[in-house]
């Protein structure tokens, strides 16, 4: 998992089933990285740092339904407190 | 997932036998902005993409759950047709 901020939306209109309804969301990875589509879980908007899941787990997300993802947002962070 | 361009597709007569009727096309990874980054890959496609359209690929495990690819040997997936990327 790692932070993310969200940079943008992805449009599509022909998509698996399940994803129909999905907010999908462009995230750069924090500090700086490359730019990734995730499916949002928690209704995260435009500017947010946002906390995403990678891999098998993003689907998890979803629960009971099946969401072909490998990344999904599940979080929106408020603070990040660090040393250095 | 990633977003990518597809530039090609590929035939193969022997596989996997799950593999059968599925189209095999050749995605080029691309940034936000459209432009070409590295690396290729071959993804199964589930929604009827074509040659040069922009598509959103899952990859890994989860790209088994994209539809008809339950049990299958596949680790990446067409799983939607990208109609715009809006950039705030």
């Amino acid at each position: 998992m790692y932070l993310g901020k969200v940079i943008g939306r992805v449009v599509s209109t022909v998509k698996d089933a399940s994803l129909e309804g999905r907010k999908l969301l462009l995230i750069r990875r924090m500090p700086q990285g490359p730019s990734v589509v995730a499916v949002d879980a928690v209704g995260a908007g435009a500017g947010e740092t946002v906390y995403v899941c990678r891999g098998r787990e993003a689907a998890f997300a979803f629960k009971p339904q099946e969401v072909p993802t490998e990344a999904s947002v599940v979080a929106i962070v408020d603070t990040v407190e660090r040393e250095l | 997932m990633l977003l990518a361009r597809i530039v090609g597709t590929v035939v193969a007569t022997r596989k996997d036998p799950r593999l059968e009727g599925k189209k095999l096309l050749i995605c080029r990874q691309i940034d936000p902005d459209g432009n070409d980054e590295k690396g290729y890959l071959v993804a199964v496609d589930t929604v009827h993409a074509g040659f040069r359209e922009r598509v959103l690929i899952v990859q890994g495990s989860s790209a088994r759950m994209a539809q008809g690819c339950k049990d299958t040997p596949v680790d990446a997936a067409i799983v939607g047709i990208v109609d715009q990327v809006a950039q705030d």
